[in-house]
């Protein structure tokens, strides 16, 4: 059976009555009138009564069921009698199925039109001050959870913070190796050829032992740890507020944040410092295959690096070290804990996590690096 | 345990209106629960069951009105008292709300540890017997993830009754559950609540456990946003003045087609 090309026609039977005549298949692949077509035709005939005749109709879909639904809204709209009786028994059923809930009434709320209208100052300013206190508040809440755990008085479990720590510290050795190495190298590359330009190319080793163990070690592992882990704290805290885990704790009458953030937060300032003496450590390692590349020998590049070793550089990397690890946990379990209970929240707040923890970290490093140098430290 | 006079007063909510942000879920409920009582709270989708029942347990503020357990208000109890009030509630969530990270018999554990004093072997035991109450004998290693939805369900009522609560209460038992393990478990928390005395709440729109289990019940309606019916369910289905109490009760269609947002 070939297929007829889906048609409509409109007959005026008599003042203020219509019959609409459809005939051939109106399916997919067929490609009939758009209502928009007709409308200015019924709109021209001044109606009052509306009939269909479908009774050469051939195959039918959805795509008739699209139509006859736009011609019922506008003549329910128009006041017009809407008579489908002309139609296969399907069409009536499914029509009346469609049509026996009202459409919703059009929004008069204004919903921001587009991501500019989403830019407005007055917006951005309120979402500043939302997040700012939520920050704030989330930052005084751990501090009290602190202060009872130093009391004895925390819900905070040990076998936890043991497994937190076996996750943030061994299972990070590799990439943290990859990344000191390679900082160290490219220091040592750096420096190397300014220096050779003075003669001075053993002075690399003073480059590479201070920038490793005051900057560049801590700051590479803060980062690395922030995608890794703080990220990974945001997703288990945001699965769990989706899972009603931290409700159940909540009305265990157990504090979250002693339960869950408190451990996690201790792990990684028990565990960041000891990750920056590995990553300086390679990283001093790192730039002397350079050095040694460039002629240096490991004697010499050991020897050179000792005179600028010092306690107060080891010290400045360490301290760094504890706050990038509280910041890091901060937003990564402020991310998770404050989640919506979406997997769209879900991952909003990993990303949210990750990017707060870096801005977080470049603040902090520049103020503290203002700081030691006023003190002259 | 609590001593346990059939006809006092367990729950009181008085008043309350709950809202997100502008918009108001339900509004000026009151209602009374009383010491034994298995109370349902019903309506049709996205009326504001489960969140009058997060107000109850306290984990969303009221906009205004309060909640009195035993006469004592939630809201204006400090935030040790309100602890306590909770260690006497057992409480499942619609998704289970089991800790994902640990086995069944460490979530059972855990609330064990915290509250009470028994020793780590007397706790081993507890958690068996816990365990065995909801069927789940020998299955203290698994994880929820191992195990099936409805087996999860009981896991989490037993680590409800964990701490041998005064008051259990249910958000969707039986939602996702097939027609007899969701019998089963309307008949577990019957005999669980007369073993040990306690009040039910419980968040469903499962006709048959309504009729089966429940004596009282409150039916949020979303349209005028507030209760329309408050008394046993099936003296509400005979005997109610709402049109939509009864048709909603006895299943007619006129009501799901009011279904609105």
């Amino acid at each position: 059976m070939s297929s007829q090309p889906p048609e409509y026609s409109l007959h005026e039977d008599e003042q203020g009555t219509a019959t609409l005549v459809l005939c051939g298949d109106w399916q997919q692949g067929q490609h009939p009138a758009n209502f928009s077509h007709v409308e200015p035709e019924l709109a021209g005939l001044h109606l009052n009564h509306l009939t269909t005749d479908g009774s050469a109709l051939g195959e039918w879909d959805s795509m008739l069921m699209g139509f006859l639904l736009q011609c019922h809204d506008y003549c329910a709209a128009q006041g017009i009698a809407f008579d489908i009786r002309g139609m296969p028994g399907g069409v009536e059923q499914l029509l009346a199925v469609a049509t026996a809930v009202q459409p919703r009434p059009a929004d008069t709320q204004e919903h921001p039109s587009s991501w500019l209208a989403s830019l407005e100052p007055g917006r951005l300013a309120r979402e500043l001050t939302e997040y700012l206190k939520e920050s704030l508040a989330f930052t005084g809440e751990v501090t009290l959870a602190l202060v009872r755990l130093a009391g004895g008085r925390a819900n905070t479990r040990f076998v936890d913070f043991k497994n937190f720590c076996y996750q943030a510290g061994p299972h990070a050795f590799a990439i943290i190796s990859l990344t000191s190495v390679l900082v160290g190298m490219i220091l040592a590359y750096l420096g190397a050829v300014q220096l050779k330009q003075f003669g001075a190319e053993v002075y690399v080793a003073n480059l590479v032992v201070i920038g490793m163990l005051r900057e560049m070690g801590v700051l590479m592992t803060a980062v690395v740890m922030a995608g890794r882990t703080g990220a990974a704290y945001a997703a288990q805290l945001g699965t769990m507020q989706t899972n009603e885990e931290i409700d159940a704790i909540t009305t265990m009458g157990i504090s979250p944040i002693e339960f869950l953030v408190l451990p996690r937060m201790l792990a990684l300032i028990v565990i960041m410092p000891l990750l920056t003496l590995y990553a300086d450590l390679l990283g001093i390692v790192g730039g002397g295959i350079v050095a040694g590349g460039m002629g240096i020998t490991p004697i010499q590049y050991i020897t050179q690096g000792e005179t600028a070793l010092s306690f107060s550089h080891v010290a400045v990397g360490l301290l760094k070290a504890l706050v990038f690890a509280v910041l890091i946990a901060i937003a990564g379990c402020r991310a998770g804990i404050n989640s919506g209970r979406s997997s769209a929240a879900v991952g909003q707040a990993a990303t949210n996590a990750v990017v707060t923890a870096i801005v977080y970290l470049i603040v902090a490093d520049a103020a503290i690096n203002i700081i030691f140098q006023q003190l002259k430290i | 345990m609590t001593d346990t006079n059939p006809q006092a007063a367990h729950i009181e909510v008085r008043d309350l209106t709950m809202a997100y942000g502008t918009s108001v879920i339900q509004r000026d409920l009151n209602f009374t629960i009383n010491q034994g009582d298995i109370f349902v709270i019903m309506g049709g989708s996205g009326c504001g069951k489960s969140t009058l029942l997060k107000h109850m347990l306290g984990l969303l503020k009221p906009s205004s009105g309060d909640i009195l357990y035993s006469g004592n208000s939630f809201f204006q109890a400090s935030e040790s008292e309100q602890g306590a009030m909770r260690q006497r509630w057992g409480i499942t969530y619609q998704s289970g709300g089991l800790f994902s990270a640990m086995t069944l018999a460490e979530n059972i554990t855990l609330p064990l540890e915290l509250y009470t004093r028994y020793t780590p072997a007397e706790i081993t035991d507890i958690v068996a017997y816990k365990l065995a109450l909801v069927g789940l004998a020998g299955y203290q290693t698994y994880y929820p993830s191992e195990i099936s939805g409805g087996m999860q369900k009981r896991a989490a009522l037993a680590r409800a009754i964990a701490l041998d609560p005064d008051i259990l209460f249910f958000d969707e038992p039986s939602a996702g559950l097939d027609p007899i393990s969701s019998r089963l478990l309307d008949e577990l928390i019957v005999q669980i609540k007369e073993s040990m005395g306690a009040t039910v709440v419980i968040v469903t729109h499962e006709l048959p456990s309504i009729f089966a289990i429940a004596n009282n019940s409150v039916y949020l309606d979303n349209i005028s946003h507030t209760m329309i019916a408050y008394g046993n369910p099936t003296d509400l289905r005979d005997n109610s003045t709402e049109p939509v109490v009864r048709q909603f009760l006895t299943r007619s269609a006129a009501a799901a087609i009011e279904d609105k947002p």
